[in-house]
């Protein structure tokens, strides 16, 4: 048997390979490694923890870490680019699910099982007694929000439906939660009773995750996303109490704490408060959406006529782009222009997609060149020296009723100014509105023109119309 | 002496200080690799769910821990790759 200091003095080294591993990851040369020292982090982690359990019954373990690995590569090699947000939103909601059922399970086996009775709080102390409420309440929640986020995302569920006296119902289930497991743990004796207060906890827990994220709207998703992470890291960290486990505790807090801060940087990228992303929706103006007149749309082969003589073209790329499958396409565009003497480069709003930096990752897939890829506050000025604007199914980012329009629910958001490049061509199934679900004027502008399609074939025709040009 | 609580309470306070300190300055391009990233390590509570099922008899607390445990792994072992795979398009061409 190894002397348990032994194994905790081990798991620093497991906590060192997080933090620097983490801290390598905000870089973009050293993020890869970063996520591998990460990775060879949870790797020592797990080492360690199987050392410490000594000789036991490995069939359990074998067989969870074997399902678990094979189900995890399974979903990331079927998985597309468009849908890494999706991915991620469901991984999430796997591992809130971990630290809920990881607080179960240590209840069942303290409290339920045994037959001695007495409460959670007199066998477990009542530390671990109330981190395991927290734990499973907590956990629970984020297990629902992310599966309702990824069917948001998905689409299947659609709409942003209201529910009545939102922020009293929440208050009430959160309370109720806690009622209910705080009488398991500490008043209940019964050991089917306790057991059945805290299948009370779960469902209640269960309901708090949807009731927060259904009316929250599809531009919010990313918001909501990363602070779904921050709290599954918070439920991790919950249960590290619970089972007395350092390791737990630090991980946990970490990504709780480093989710809440990317959580507050989404924000910030789309000028609005948490607290305003979470009472739900684009609300009040959003209901204006308006009638578009002299819209002008032209064919591919007159646009790639103005591509010809452009010297500089800016391409942006939106959510379209990305459900379309384009960047290839796009990518393709870009090198015929190139090859042609044209300036090509991308402009990569924050917030385009559905997360934040999910432009990267599309075009990225594409093999697009990082030095292409140019972020909004660097490409801003440029618009203005710049001949053809391509917008490629992109729409709010884009609209200069984030500067013009006080009223307006994205007013204030930072936006590519795309208004200010002398042509801008706007590749969009239609005229119907992005998520904020607001009108764009950019749309109705003189020098702007539409080229109604998918994305994907319409730059298709561009790249061939211009092959075709002597 | 702190007791077991006092310490663990004072790990999580600088442990919440170190992940607001570690994560200041990202560039966009890696928001989503970050909250992936981030994610995968949240998929820690499988040493958690280790210690919950070394026994071999079927019992309910071990078919939670087992669903923990499978759980957690998908979490840490898809997670990682998914960031990996994210990194691995743009790591390449600096």
């Amino acid at each position: 048997m190894i002397d348990p200091d032994v194994t905790a003095f081990l798991a620093l080294g497991s906590i060192a390979l997080f933090v620097v591993g983490l801290k390598r990851l905000s870089k973009v040369r050293t993020a890869r490694s970063g996520n591998a020292l990460m990775a060879a982090g949870m790797l020592l982690a797990v080492i360690i923890t199987l050392v410490e359990i000594g000789l036991v019954d490995y069939r359990w373990i074998i067989g969870g870490l074997v399902i678990g690995g094979a189900i995890g590569v399974a979903i990331v090699l079927r998985a597309q680019a468009t849908q890494m947000p999706e991915i991620v939103a469901r991984f999430n909601g796997f591992g809130g699910a971990s630290s809920a059922l990881v607080a179960l399970s240590l209840f069942w086996m303290e409290v339920v099982e045994p037959t001695g009775g007495g409460t959670a709080a007199a066998t477990l102390g009542s530390t671990s007694a109330v981190t395991l409420v927290v734990s499973v309440l907590i956990g629970a929640s984020t297990l629902s929000g992310s599966i309702l986020a990824e069917l948001k995302l998905r689409g299947t569920i659609s709409g942003t439906p209201r529910v009545p006296l939102r922020a009293v119902v929440m208050g009430l289930l959160l309370v109720a939660g806690l009622l209910l497991g705080g009488v398991a743990v500490f008043v209940v004796d019964d050991p089917a009773l306790a057991a059945l207060f805290v299948i009370g906890l779960l469902v209640a827990s269960l309901v708090v995750g949807v009731v927060l994220v259904l009316p929250i709207g599809g531009a919010d998703m990313p918001v909501v996303i990363s602070l779904l992470n921050s709290l599954s890291g918070l439920a991790a960290a919950a249960a590290g109490f619970a089972l007395v486990n350092q390791l737990l505790i630090i991980a946990g807090t970490v990504v709780g704490a480093a989710g809440l801060i990317l959580t507050q940087i989404m924000c910030v990228a789309m000028n609005r408060s948490l607290v305003n992303v979470l009472v739900g929706g684009f609300t009040g103006a959003a209901t204006e959406h308006g009638e578009y007149g002299n819209v002008v749309s032209t064919d591919p082969e007159s646009a790639a006529m103005v591509l010809e003589v452009a010297q500089s073209v800016i391409i942006v790329p939106g959510y379209g782009l990305a459900a379309a499958r384009a960047q290839t396409a796009a990518h393709d565009l870009a090198r015929a222009l190139i090859d042609r003497g044209v300036q090509v480069r991308f402009a990569i709003h924050p917030v385009a997609g559905r997360m934040p930096g999910h432009m990267n990752v599309v075009l990225a897939e594409a093999e697009v060149p990082y030095e292409l890829l140019v972020e909004m506050d660097e490409i801003n000025p440029d618009f203005a020296q710049t001949d053809v604007a391509i917008v490629v199914g992109a729409n709010d980012v884009v609209n200069p009723a984030a500067n013009d329009t006080p009223g307006s629910p994205i007013a204030g958001m930072p936006i590519l100014e795309v208004g200010n490049a002398r042509r801008v061509f706007v590749i969009k199934r239609s005229l119907s509105p992005g998520y904020a679900g607001i009108k764009n004027d950019l749309f109705e502008r003189d020098h702007t023109v539409m080229l109604y399609g998918d994305a994907k074939e319409v730059l298709g025709s561009l790249t061939t119309e211009l092959a075709e040009l002597p | 002496m702190m007791g077991p609580l006092l310490i663990s309470l004072y790990v999580f306070v600088l442990a919440g200080f170190l992940g607001f300190e570690l994560i200041t300055k990202v560039p966009p391009t890696l928001h989503t690799p970050l909250m992936s990233g981030a994610n995968a390590m949240s998929g820690i509570t499988i040493v958690g769910a280790l210690t919950l099922v070394t026994v071999a008899s079927p019992s309910v607390s071990v078919l939670l821990g087992v669903a923990a445990l499978i759980l957690a792994t998908i979490n840490v072992v898809g997670g990682f790759l998914v960031t990996d795979r994210m990194l691995a398009t743009f790591g390449s061409r600096k």
